[in-house]
């Protein structure tokens, strides 16, 4: 048999530390890649660089924001890096249109793994380049007012990882079912483009109309962004009014839902997600 | 690797095959295949496009589920076993599936952790697959700076990663040139020296199943023929001689009155058919009469095996069913 040859090697059969290292193996792979791709970087920032200073600038002088004691920017800075988490991790997801393409994916689904461990590698790459990336604008929080307080930087980190989680979850179950690269681009305009605006990265959800407030509480990205903006207020100095009108937290029907609730909807979210993912793929393959 | 149940894997076939048929909608692709595959063997599966050749390797790969009947691959059932079938074979696709950013190691040290392969031997094994089929001083470059040749190798070399105990290979060689196409049968000579693995190839090539133990042919679902690529050329029955000479028409009369065979002038050369052309040459020259200038003796090819049985040739035989492959029509339909 082929144990008495040299280096003929033992496999072992299932088992939940054959699935982690699976699921490893593939978040190596994401990270490989992500090194090895400069411009995808560089491009990536691109966009929120351009809302933050671009947009953000541009708008401060007609946007009064509360009293005036927080600037636009500022606002905006929470919203803009769940942006940039936004695209890069939806692109994470959905790049599994590029390895179906390339035949890796079925490299991936002949292993003697679970279409689960596989797929939870995948969003773990995908959220760690996602919050990677998003550390370069985190840098940036000085310049628009943002302290660089630890516990503030840590939280952000955090919620941002559970957002691109979240993210490439849904782009994962987005790919499942296309065939074809060029199929690829249009979804992204057609569903995460929508999460963005509906989301209060960029402006307050205070005061909406009912048909936007309805929208926005829909959108699971929503309750990613909220506690994002909370926790940066609180590190501000700002009036009651002022917070009230910029940092409304999230309404239901007249309840706020607290912060905590709203982070356990993100995670919960991350696991619906991958489930839809996971059936997903074990079907079309 | 032998704590498995039942009898020691060595006795039991690698591939066992009763009654598997497969059904896509109203197309009926596979009708009923009955197979053993002893463990060694250099098992070839031959047919034109949509034979039902590639629906049953991806049966056996545990990656299409059949109709009805029994599959079991190294000893494990693919419908009840799937894990277990998975980690004992390597799969060669006829499409590829590399990650062409990666360079060649990092390929197989995903694929290693994938398939769970020993940490402490890894590193060694993938040397030793990645020497034999002459990749290793390439390790370190990105796949997508390989030659077509250098990827099939490569993927040949994960395919044997794990260990199996059944490479399957779907058309290895397709879209390859004749020189690598030959040398991919070299590394897989090769291979088979180093290692006691059973491989199962299909080919629509009828030179390259010349180099397996034996083959089956199959036609629209079924196969018509099984045994070794001798035996099979052996029941087809005839070698052709072809001989010119200095008076054709001399030689033909002799051939009918003094041998009893019926020769025709075909292509320029007097053309026969006899059972064994290399003996019937000596008795050819001793008593033909007329001065030979040149002999050729033709051994029936597996092409001429495949017209005996399905009465066309394998290229004819692709033509009228090209969309009647059930898994490209699937496709088409965008299944």
């Amino acid at each position: 048999m082929s144990t008495n040859t040299v280096a003929a090697v033992r496999v072992p059969t299932g088992g939940l530390a054959h699935q982690a290292r699976a699921a490893l193996v593939v978040w190596q792979r994401e990270m490989i890649r992500f090194g090895k791709d400069r411009t995808r970087i560089v491009s990536s920032l691109v966009q929120p660089l351009l809302f933050l200073f671009v947009l953000g600038v541009g708008l401060s002088s007609i946007v009064s924001a509360g009293n005036g004691s927080v600037g636009f920017t500022t606002f905006l800075f929470p919203g803009v890096l769940a942006l940039s988490v936004l695209f890069t991790a939806a692109f994470s997801g959905i790049s599994m249109v590029w390895d179906r393409e390339f035949g890796f994916l079925r490299e991936m689904l002949v292993a003697p793994v679970s279409t689960t461990a596989i797929l939870t590698g995948k969003c773990f790459g995908g959220a760690t380049v996602a919050t990677l990336q998003s550390l370069i604008l985190l840098a940036l929080a000085g310049l628009v007012g943002v302290p660089y307080s630890p516990v503030l930087l840590l939280t952000l980190v955090g919620l941002l990882f559970l957002m691109a989680f979240m993210i490439t979850a849904l782009g994962l179950v987005l790919a499942a079912r296309v065939k074809r690269v060029e199929s690829a681009m249009p979804m992204v305009q057609l569903i995460i483009t929508p999460l963005m605006f509906l989301s209060g990265a960029l402006f307050p959800l205070s005061g909406l109309p009912t048909w936007l407030a309805v929208l926005t509480n829909l959108n699971p990205m929503t309750y990613a962004v909220a506690p994002m903006r909370t926790a940066v207020f609180d590190q501000l100095d700002v009036d009651a009014l002022t917070r009230a009108t910029l940092d409304p937290g999230i309404v239901w029907n007249g309840w706020a839902v607290p912060v905590a609730m709203q982070v356990a909807i993100v995670a919960a979210s991350c696991v619906v997600l991958l489930a839809a993912a996971v059936a997903r793929f074990t079907r079309t393959e | 690797m032998g704590e498995v149940s039942g009898p020691p894997a060595v006795q039991r076939p690698a591939v066992y095959l009763r009654g598997l048929v497969k059904r896509y909608q109203e197309v009926e692709a596979v009708r009923g295949i009955d197979l053993d595959v002893a463990p060694g063997e250099t098992f070839g599966f031959l047919g034109p496009n949509g034979a039902g050749k590639s629906t049953t390797i991806k049966i056996l790969c545990t990656l299409v589920a059949a109709t009805s009947g029994t599959a079991r691959v190294a000893g494990f059932d693919v419908a009840t076993e799937r894990d277990a079938v998975r980690q004992h074979i390597g799969l060669v696709f006829q499409e590829p599936t590399l990650d062409t950013y990666l360079t060649g190691e990092q390929n197989l040290r995903f694929h290693g952790e994938l398939y769970g392969v020993d940490r402490s031997s890894a590193a060694a094994r993938r040397e030793e697959v990645l020497r034999m089929v002459g990749l290793w001083e390439r390790r370190g470059d990105p796949v997508e700076t390989y030659s077509g040749g250098m990827r099939r190798r490569l993927e040949i070399a994960r395919g044997l990663l794990h260990s199996p105990r059944v490479l399957f290979l779907d058309e290895p060689t397709i879209g390859l040139d004749p020189q690598t196409r030959a040398s991919i049968w070299d590394y897989l000579h090769e291979l088979h020296r180093g290692e006691q693995i059973t491989v199962f190839v299909t080919t629509h090539y009828m030179d390259e199943a010349e180099n397996c133990d034996r083959i089956a042919i199959m036609n629209e679902g079924r196969i018509v023929a099984l045994d070794t690529p001798g035996s099979l050329k052996a029941a087809v029955g005839h070698d052709r001689v072809q001989i010119t000479t200095a008076d054709d028409h001399a030689a033909i009369e002799a051939l009918r009155d003094r041998f009893g065979l019926d020769a025709a002038v075909r292509e320029g050369t007097v053309t026969m058919a006899v059972a064994d052309g290399a003996s019937f040459v000596p008795q050819l020259f001793a008593g033909l009469g007329t001065a030979i200038r040149s002999v050729t003796v033709t051994r029936p090819s597996l092409d001429d095996v495949f017209l005996a049985h399905t009465g066309s040739t394998i290229r004819d035989a692709e033509q009228p069913r090209g969309m009647a492959n059930p898994v490209v029509a699937a496709m088409a339909r965008g299944r």
